[in-house]
């Protein structure tokens, strides 16, 4: 897929409350650390919404960042690749008390979690993605 | 077809074979008349078929649109596909094979551009990876699209994978029961609405001479309108009657590489696109693996140096003569940025964009860059720029070329002269789109192709409820760039097939529909 900044956004937007979501459910409970079952899920679901939000001013770096490349791609292994500084500008803004619910998060809670989601959503985006949207491709992403 | 065109493709036939019977036949009035009535078709004589939809081409871009179609909803009764071709890709391989790119070879197409599969999952990529015998193989393709191209070159499937895979929809969607084999001589508008596609079947398979195909809805998708040779060659091919030493990369010159094997000679190429890298990597490899001592001089009318562009944002790769390029156009008009910048531009500054990143190009491989590497240090890859001034046979034997440098005249003698420039004719050089130039009111667009609208409809031939559409080739200038590909074939097919589904003609392809057809697709269920 080849994004615009409004397809960025909006596929963003969709994978990490959708993907994410259902990723969340199976991996929360598993989440190394100690609490509940209730806490893992809290915490998790707080990443994400911090990897949504934040993500979208991530997104609108990667277009400038984009604008320098003659085919204004974004090559499959960025999207992994980009994974470790959003990793950590995520846990940051994790722990700092923005959301009550990942303040404690531990660092293994936070690897295992947002490690397998980034992977999970990356994955999907350069795969199965395309089964339920033919348009989704040649649209940069927009879903509407 | 014009008498400047000099590649003759299957298929393209340059004036309606004469047949035996003359029943049936077209008449002076209907040849005349921009606006046919049932009537006259009738008088004529010429039997009527009637059917909604019609693509006329029988190429890939037949093939992909009406599998968009039938993915849609739409019944095999409700289509014809006309054409002269055997197999949707014949004309495509009989091209690909001349210019060196064999079943075996890979093609310069994306990993998701799969003409056999809407959705372009599973990739190629991915799919070699699941037929490949052992990790190490299996692990190959995937790891080439997940790191290109920044660690490995661009993925790119084998020839043969994309026909193999081709036939096997073909199959799955019936498409040999709608197609039907002739030679397509004309479109014309049907007073009351609506067309008529007179199509000239083969000799003996028709009663009459000319079948007519009455429809609400024509697609045309005929590919080239023809390859041009140099004008310079062209001339020294009939000027001499020597079509022996100057050959043209697309047409079959597979006796050129033989009689190169058979004794050392020196070979002029010129061209400065993917084709000439194609005829490089082969008389490359018969030095390499078959003891060739062919000499190569490679003849640039533009010489790269470096990057180059408007721009820092608009800057591409190049150097040693060449611009470098993943595929004929950045990747991103293909449904990015750039796709999305060109939809919204009209006229001049459409074409300014189109030639911006358009132009002649190659992509990067590490194969073609260490060949002529170790060519320029052993002596027997050189290249020249300039401009030729004129083709003559040499007294020796063989050709001369006379090239302007900017340091005077220069002389290059060789044993064959191999032309990889792949100039395209006008498209009036087509005789079917002669006519809806003609007769239709189809008009040109900021850079002399049919002018389409951002649904592939072509601008000025609608009549009554019916519409004209187009796709490939032919519409190179229009919204979208990248239309002489796979992916762009299938990006058009689905403006098309959305087009039809609002006027009540298949449905529109959403998520249900997606899914459920792919899950169809996937278990290889016929439609």
């Amino acid at each position: 897929m080849l994004p615009t900044l409004m397809g960025r956004i909006q596929t963003r937007i969709f994978v990490i409350a959708v993907i994410g979501g259902l990723w969340a459910l199976v991996i929360g409970p598993v989440l190394p650390g100690g609490g509940t079952t209730s806490d893992k899920y809290k915490a998790m679901y707080g990443v994400l919404l911090i990897v949504g939000v934040v993500g979208i001013a991530w997104e609108v770096i990667y277009h400038a960042l984009m604008q320098f490349r003659w085919e204004k791609d974004w090559p499959t292994l960025f999207g992994l690749v980009l994974g470790v500084p959003e990793g950590v500008v995520a846990y940051l803004v994790a722990r700092s008390g923005v959301l009550s619910s990942t303040e404690h998060i531990s660092v293994g809670a936070f690897v295992v979690g947002f490690g397998t989601t980034w992977l999970v959503t990356w994955l999907w985006v350069n795969g199965p993605m395309r089964i339920f949207t033919v348009h989704w491709r040649f649209r940069g992403g927009r879903l509407i | 077809m014009g008498g400047r065109e000099t590649i003759r493709m299957p298929g393209a036939v340059a004036s309606a074979p004469d047949t035996s019977s003359s029943a049936g036949d077209l008449t002076p009035e209907l040849i005349a008349a921009d606006q046919w009535t049932d009537a006259m078709v009738a008088a004529a004589g010429i039997p009527v078929v009637e059917v909604p939809f019609v693509s006329v081409g029988g190429g890939i871009g037949s093939f992909v649109t009406t599998d968009y179609l039938r993915i849609a909803g739409v019944p095999k009764e409700a289509m014809r596909v006309l054409g002269n071709n055997e197999t949707p890709w014949s004309t495509y391989e009989y091209l690909t094979r001349n210019s060196q790119i064999p079943r075996t070879e890979r093609l310069r197409s994306d990993s998701a551009s799969t003409p056999d599969c809407i959705w372009g999952f599973p990739s190629y990529a991915v799919r070699e990876a699941l037929a490949a015998k052992g990790l190490k193989a299996k692990l190959a393709p995937l790891w080439n699209v997940g790191t290109e191209p920044i660690f490995a070159d661009y993925y790119t499937p084998k020839a043969g994978q994309a026909f193999a895979t081709m036939e096997k929809e073909a199959d799955r969607i019936g498409y040999f029961d709608y197609f039907d084999k002739g030679l397509v001589r004309m479109v014309r508008k049907r007073q009351g609405g609506g067309y008529f596609t007179i199509l000239t079947p083969p000799d003996g398979t028709s009663a009459t001479k000319r079948v007519a195909y009455k429809s609400r809805w024509v697609h045309i998708a005929v590919g080239y309108p023809g390859l041009k040779f140099l004008d310079d060659l062209q001339t020294y091919r009939q000027q001499y009657n020597d079509y022996t030493h100057v050959v043209n990369a697309y047409e079959p010159h597979e006796g050129v590489y033989e009689e190169l094997l058979r004794k050392p000679g020196v070979v002029v190429l010129r061209g400065g696109g993917i084709v000439a890298s194609r005829i490089l990597q082969r008389l490359i490899d018969d030095r390499d693996h078959k003891g060739a001592q062919t000499q190569i001089h490679h003849v640039f009318r533009t010489y790269i140096t470096g990057a180059h562009g408007p721009s820092i944002f608009m800057r591409r790769k190049g150097g040693d003569g060449w611009a470098y390029q993943g595929f004929n156009y950045p990747k991103s008009v293909w449904g990015g940025q750039l796709k999305s910048r060109m939809r919204r531009l009209e006229g001049e500054e459409r074409a300014k964009l189109y030639k911006t990143i358009g132009g002649t190009n190659t992509p990067v491989r590490r194969l073609w860059q260490d060949q002529l590497a170790r060519g320029r240090k052993e002596g027997w890859y050189r290249t020249h720029t300039g401009e030729v001034d004129s083709v003559v046979p040499a007294e020796a034997g063989g050709t001369v070329t006379r090239i302007k440098t900017k340091d005077g005249l220069l002389e290059l003698q060789a044993s064959y002269i191999i032309d990889g420039t792949g100039l395209e004719a006008d498209i009036a050089e087509h005789r079917l789109l002669a006519d809806l130039l003609e007769h239709s009111g189809a008009g040109r667009n900021p850079i002399g192709r049919l002018d389409v609208e951002r649904t592939f409809e072509v601008r000025g031939t609608q009549n009554g409820d019916g519409r004209v559409y187009a796709s490939g080739t032919a519409t190179l200038g229009g919204y979208f760039p990248g239309v002489d590909t796979f992916l762009g074939l299938q990006i058009a097919a689905q403006e098309i097939g959305d087009d039809l589904a609002r006027q009540g003609f298949g449905k529109r392809i959403g998520p249900l529909r997606s899914t459920a057809q792919w899950l169809r697709w996937a278990r290889g269920k016929k439609i």
